[in-house]
Formats: structure tokens, C-alpha cells, sequence
């Protein structure tokens, strides 16, 4: 599956770097941001993204705090959670908080592209749903 | 920790010893001795004066009984001086006939009778001795008998030359007074006095103002003794009267002296002090023993009781040491490990980053230039190369912070078999060193159990590095085991098996005990298996310990469960 809209939010700027050249090169579309304000800013100007990849350890407003913010507001967007050992913790933390799952760094390329297919088929199965409720609705309406 | 054994302070711990024995002997014996002393004061008051009061009484009632004695031996005289003639009492016949009277009437008190005239010729005789015509004119006796109604004589020999004394009466006739003598047998008279006698050491005599005997002291005593008493005439009125003094030798003497026959004689008792007071200093040296027992006996008791609870504060005060010891030490490793999390933790990220380049380097290598390049294959295998050993760094850091949440005693939902597969990981190589296998035999789908992983790893780590330590030299096999338990309810057990040199059955009991091991000085703390039985309690299970020696060690760690958290719980499922 390609044409995902990815937004890939680490601190890392090497690693973020180098990770969306090889998503690229996957042919999906990338966006990296290098914290949680701008994460939310991002998804606010563009409702194409449809999977963000979110490491938990950031300065300021971390992984956690992101992820409730995006589920507050962009309810229908998935999230995968990047983590080192130390914090499975709170990664487990976020897939309880609706995180669709969650990956240990250094992560394997095609495990991460096999988790995100899967989040982005999710998605967009959800909004197939909701846009089914919507007809029907509609259509219920009317008759 | 050597240093540890209370040898050095040994000082300070005398000094408390002593500091004890002092204080409990101090305040056992004040009471102890006043008591005694105050009781035997206010005995020895109540006990002299009814010991005095008794020996009074006694020598009054002497005293009454002899005064008695010549007043009656007197009337007996009066009667017959008033009662017949002057003719009749010449009359030597009728004198032995009245003689014989009284004999029969008093039996040998008197010993005999004469009839005396103005002149101290004595007319008439009747007795023993052969004083017919006798004359008296220069005895003293006669003297002053013969101006006075009637006389008592002191003791005297007389003519017959032996003790005696005499009761006269004067009598008149129309033409001259005579007088009506008796003599009075010593022996009797003496015997009324003889026979007071009390204890070992009492016993009464009669003196006149003279100083000289008037009985015969039945104990021996020098008229110079005597003598010291005649100033008691002083003291005396008609009461007796009592002292004690030390008498020639030093011993003190109590005596007791009354004036008897109109206060011409004076009657004295006497007794060693220590005669008298017998009983009482009898119950004194009683006291004094059961004080000497007792004290003695405080005296051991406080030394004993004192040495065991210094003993006791001593072996406390090491604890404390080591204790403390053991506080410092796990702080250090609990800073340690977080030091070591910190350091995994970012390494991590440099590794996560090369790992990438080294993928992005590889999607490269897919682009047709590359294609022909002769390097293609070396390449390659290059970046294969840089992919594995950074799988192996993550494998380290993962390790290393897995470690370090041994310092975590939050409480989690833990797959037992999961965390016992990471401590066999970690233990693993140092047991390789010692040539020991770990051998695991896991029963697959165990229920969840929720306790601190940290603390888990701990007790097991624990369990691992003595069965390592057991091995150390011979090498050997660890198994460790998990299953459902068949007796409990609801319970995992962890067993943990060693086929090393066992543990000897006497120290069996005690190997849970803090502070005791069997390493050498300074090898161990002897608290790891005390901090698995603390922690394994903690979690609501138990642990016991089966071994024989030369055979081997089965550890067995019982944990319960919870009934709904057989299934396993959805969030976790990938840890």
C-alpha cells in the first residue's frame, strides 16, 4: 500500500531525517516535525495525514501528552508509538490511551512499514464506516 | 566489614556493663539495708526493754520472798519472846522443847535458840554446838541488839566459826531485859537466793553496806567486784534498779540490784550481756546472713542480667552497623543502576540512528547506478554487518535496562516465565565462567500474577548467585522450573534446583536468619535470602529451601494469583 500520508515526530533531527528519505523512497508521503506543538500545528493545516509515527521521550510536551492531544482532536488520525526499553511503560500507557501500537528503536524497516499499513487501512476502513453512517443518514432522511 | 565485630568498642560496652551493675546494686541494696537496719533497731529497743522489765520483775519478787522470809522468821521469834516468861525461856528444857517446835513447823532453818542477859551471858542454850555461858558482851551483834526492839545480824562466823547470822528480840521482866536469840541455818537462807539463777550467766547474791557477802555468789566473783556495786546504794530508793556495763574483762554485764531488809542489804543480779540478749543476737546473725545470701545473690543477678543485656545492645549496635552498611550499599546500586539506564538509554538513540543510515545506505544501493558496481556484493555485506551489531548493541542496552529497573517496585501484571527468561539471560554468562549449565523447564500459559518485577528479579538473582557461588569450583546444573501448584489454590511455583555441595541440616533452620552466611568475612552481608523471605512474604507467598548435601539445593517460591487475571490481559501482549 502507498500514497500514506505519514507525520513522523521525533526530537532526533538525524533520525528523522534519514527515516523519512527511506519512507520516501517507499513512496509514502512524509512529514516530519520535531515536537508536539508542532505535531498538532501540522495536523491542524493539513487533514490529509492519516498516520503519525510519535516517539514517547521528547523534551517539553512528550509522546504521552501529544497523543491525548491528538486524540482530542483529531480523533480519527492513528498513532504509532516509538520507544526505547526504558519507556515501554508509558508506551503501553499510550496504546491504552488509543495509540494503534507501539515499536521498540532501533526498529525494523519493514516491521514499521508493516504496522503502518495496517494503522492506515484502520483509518480509512473507520471513515469508510463513518461516511456510510453519514448516507445512510442522509439517505434515511430523505426518505 | 571485618572491622565490624564490637572487639574495638569493647571499653565503651565495660563501662556500660559496669555503669548497670552499679546502679541496679545501688538501688537493690539502699532499701535492702535500711529496712534491715531499721527493723533490728526497733527489735533490739522493744527486745532490752522486755528482757529488762522481765529480769526487774524477777529480782523484785526475790527480793519480796527474803524480805518475807526474815519478817517471818522474826514473828517467830517475837511470839516467843512475848508469849512466855523469862522463867520459862531460861529454862533450858522448854528452850529445846520450842527449838524442836520450829524444826518441825520450818523444817532446819533455825539452828538454834539462847536466852541472853543485859550482860551477854547467855543463860540458856538449845542446839548443836556447846555455847552454854557463852558470853556476847563484846559482839558486835549484841551491841546493837541490845539497844533496839529487835535485830537482824549481817553474816558473820561468830564463835563457831562458821557463817551464820541472827535474829534477837529484847523481852523484859520487872528487873532486867534479856534478849531471845536465833540463829538462822545459812545453807536455807543462802538456798533462797542460790536459786535464782537464769540462763548460763545469771545468778544473784547479797551484800551488805560493807561490801561483804551475806550469800555465797554461786558463780565466783571477787569481794573488789562486789564492792563496785555498793554504789548503788546511791542510786536506789526501793525500786530496783538496771545497767549494763562491761565488767572486768570487757565483757559487757547487765545486772540488777534492789535493797531488801530496810534497805540494809542490798541484793544484786547479774548476767553476761550476751546471755541475756542470746535469742536476739541469735535472729541478728540470722539477718545478717540471709542479708550476706541475699546481697550476694543481687550481686550475681545484677552482673548476669547486665552482661546478657549488654550482650544483647552489643549484637544490636552491629545489626545497626551493618544494617547501614547494607543501606549505603543498595543506594549505590540503585544509583548505579539509574546511571546505567541513562547511559543504555542514549546510546540508544546514536544507535537507532546509524542503524537507519545504514538501511537508508541499503535502499541506495537498490538504485541501477549502483547496480554495476563491483563492490555490490562487499557492500552488502557490510551493511548486514553494521544491521546485526546494531541489533547486538540494542540486545546490550535492552539487557541493561531491563537491569536497572531492579530499582521499580511498582507493581505490575508479570509474565513469570518472561521475567525468568531475562534473569537466566543475564546470569547466564557468569555462570558459563563456572562451567554451570541453567536448564529451564517453563509450563506454558501461566496466569499473570501481579507483583514488582524488580523485586521478583531480585529474589531470583538472589537464588542464582548462591547456587553459582555453591558451584563455583566443581560446576554443575541450575533448573529452574515453573508450574501450576497441585496443593495450592491459585499458586505458581518457582522452583529453583541446584546439584551442588548442599546445605549442612544444622544450618538449615537459619539460613532465612539476617546476618548469617557461611562466606568468609566480608564476602557476604548474610542478608540476601533474609531479603527474598521479606519480599516473597511481601507478595502474600512463601518460600522454603529441601537440601542434602553432596546431592544439591531445591529452592521453592510459592506465588498466588489472581482468579480473574487468568487471561491475559490485552495491552501487554507484545512486551
Amino acid at each position: 500500500m502507498s500514497d500514506i500520508n505519514l507525520l513522523l515526530v521525533d526530537d532526533e533531527k538525524p533520525f528523522v531525517e534519514t527515516m523519512t528519505k527511506r519512507l520516501e523512497k517507499r513512496n509514502y508521503k512524509v512529514r516530519s516535525v520535531f515536537s508536539g506543538q508542532e505535531a498538532i500545528k501540522v495536523l491542524g493545516e493539513d487533514p490529509q495525514i492519516e498516520v503519525v509515527i510519535l516517539d514517547v521521550k521528547m523534551p517539553g510536551m512528550d509522546g504521552i501528552d501529544t497523543l491525548k492531544e491528538i486524540r482530542l482532536k483529531f480523533p480519527l488520525v492513528e498513532a504509532i508509538m516509538l520507544t526505547g526499553h526504558a519507556t515501554v511503560e508509558s508506551a503501553i500507557q499510550g496504546m491504552k490511551l488509543g495509540a494503534y501500537d507501539y515499536l521498540m528503536k532501533p526498529c525494523d524497516m519493514n516491521e514499521l512499514i508493516a504496522k503502518v499499513d495496517q494503522a492506515a487501512t484502520k483509518k480509512r476502513a473507520h471513515e469508510e464506516k463513518i461516511v456510510e453512517a453519514r448516507m445512510r443518514r442522509i439517505t434515511g432522511e430523505r426518505i | 566489614m571485618e572491622e565490624l565485630n564490637h572487639k574495638p568498642r569493647s571499653p565503651y560496652y565495660r563501662a556500660l556493663l559496669r555503669r548497670m551493675v552499679t546502679v541496679i546494686i545501688v538501688v537493690s541494696f539502699t532499701p535492702m539495708i535500711l529496712i534491715t537496719w531499721g527493723l533490728l533497731y526497733q527489735f533490739k529497743t522493744l527486745y532490752h526493754e522486755k528482757v529488762y522489765a522481765h529480769l526487774g520483775e524477777i529480782v523484785q519478787k526475790h527480793r519480796q520472798n527474803i524480805d518475807t522470809f526474815l519478817e517471818e522468821r522474826l514473828a517467830d521469834v517475837r511470839f516467843l519472846a512475848t508469849n512466855f516468861t523469862f522463867e520459862q525461856l531460861a529454862d533450858e528444857a522448854f528452850l529445846k522443847q520450842k527449838l524442836l517446835a520450829l524444826e518441825a513447823e520450818h523444817g532446819s532453818v533455825f539452828t538454834d535458840l539462847g536466852v541472853i542477859d543485859e550482860k551477854g551471858h547467855q543463860l540458856a542454850y538449845a542446839g548443836p554446838f556447846k555455847l552454854e555461858k557463852a558470853n556476847y558482851e563484846s559482839a558486835e551483834w549484841f551491841r546493837k541488839a541490845i539497844l533496839s526492839q529487835y535485830y537482824i545480824s549481817d553474816v558473820f562466823l561468830g564463835l563457831r566459826g562458821s557463817p551464820h547470822f541472827i535474829i534477837a528480840v529484847r523481852s523484859e521482866t520487872e528487873t532486867m531485859s534479856f534478849l531471845l536469840r536465833a540463829t538462822i541455818n545459812f545453807e536455807a537462807f543462802n538456798s533462797l537466793v542460790e536459786n535464782l539463777r537464769i540462763g548460763e550467766t545469771g545468778f544473784a547474791f547479797i551484800l551488805n553496806r560493807d561490801g561483804k557477802f551475806q550469800t555465797k555468789p554461786s558463780i565466783q566473783i571477787t569481794e573488789e567486784q562486789a564492792r563496785g556495786y555498793l554504789k548503788e546504794y546511791l542510786l536506789l530508793k526501793d525500786k530496783s534498779h538496771i545497767a549494763e556495763e562491761p565488767d572486768v574483762s570487757g565483757k559487757p554485764v547487765i545486772h540488777v540490784s534492789s535493797l531488801l531488809k530496810n534497805g540494809e542489804w542490798l541484793m544484786i543480779f547479774q548476767q553476761n550481756a550476751s546471755d541475756v540478749f542470746h535469742d536476739f543476737i541469735r535472729a541478728r546473725l540470722i539477718a545478717l546472713l540471709i542479708s550476706i545470701v541475699g546481697g550476694g545473690a543481687i550481686i550475681v543477678t545484677a552482673y548476669v542480667i547486665s552482661k546478657r543485656m549488654v550482650k544483647i545492645i552489643a549484637k544490636t549496635d552491629d545489626e545497626n552497623r551493618m544494617m547501614n552498611q547494607q543501606v549505603i550499599e543498595t543506594g549505590k546500586l540503585a544509583s548505579i543502576g539509574e546511571l546505567a539506564a541513562g547511559i543504555a538509554h542514549e546510546i540508544n538513540n546514536p544507535v537507532a540512528i546509524m542503524v537507519e543510515e545504514a538501511g537508508w545506505i541499503e535502499d541506495l544501493l537498490e538504485e541501477e547506478e549502483f547496480k554495476e558496481s563491483k563492490n555490490l556484493e562487499e557492500l552488502k555485506r557490510a551493511l548486514t554487518q553494521i544491521n546485526t551489531q546494531g541489533k547486538r548493541c540494542k540486545g546490550i542496552t535492552h539487557k541493561l535496562l531491563s537491569f536497572a529497573r531492579k530499582t521499580d517496585s511498582k507493581i505490575h501484571n508479570v509474565e513469570i516465565n518472561t521475567l525468568i527468561k531475562e534473569i537466566v539471560s543475564i546470569s547466564i554468562q557468569m555462570a558459563k565462567y563456572s562451567n554451570i549449565n541453567i536448564e529451564t523447564e517453563l509450563q506454558e500459559g501461566l496466569p499473570y500474577v501481579e507483583i514488582s518485577p524488580a523485586e521478583m528479579q531480585q529474589v531470583l538473582l538472589n537464588l542464582f548467585n548462591n547456587a553459582i557461588y555453591a558451584m563455583e569450583k566443581t560446576g554443575g546444573t541450575i533448573k529452574i522450573g515453573t508450574k501450576l501448584s497441585q496443593l495450592e489454590k491459585d499458586t505458581i511455583v518457582i522452583i529453583v534446583e541446584d546439584n551442588g555441595p548442599g546445605i549442612p541440616e544444622s544450618n538449615l533452620p537459619r539460613i532465612f536468619d539476617p546476618f548469617f552466611t557461611t562466606k568468609p568475612v566480608g564476602k557476604g552481608t548474610g542478608l540476601g535470602l533474609s531479603i527474598c523471605y521479606g519480599i516473597v512474604q511481601k507478595m502474600g507467598g512463601k518460600i522454603d529451601v529441601q537440601s542434602a548435601v553432596d546431592v544439591g539445593t531445591r529452592f521453592r517460591i510459592w506465588i498466588p494469583f489472581q482468579k480473574e487475571g487468568v487471561q491475559e490481559p490485552e495491552d501487554i501482549k507484545n512486551v
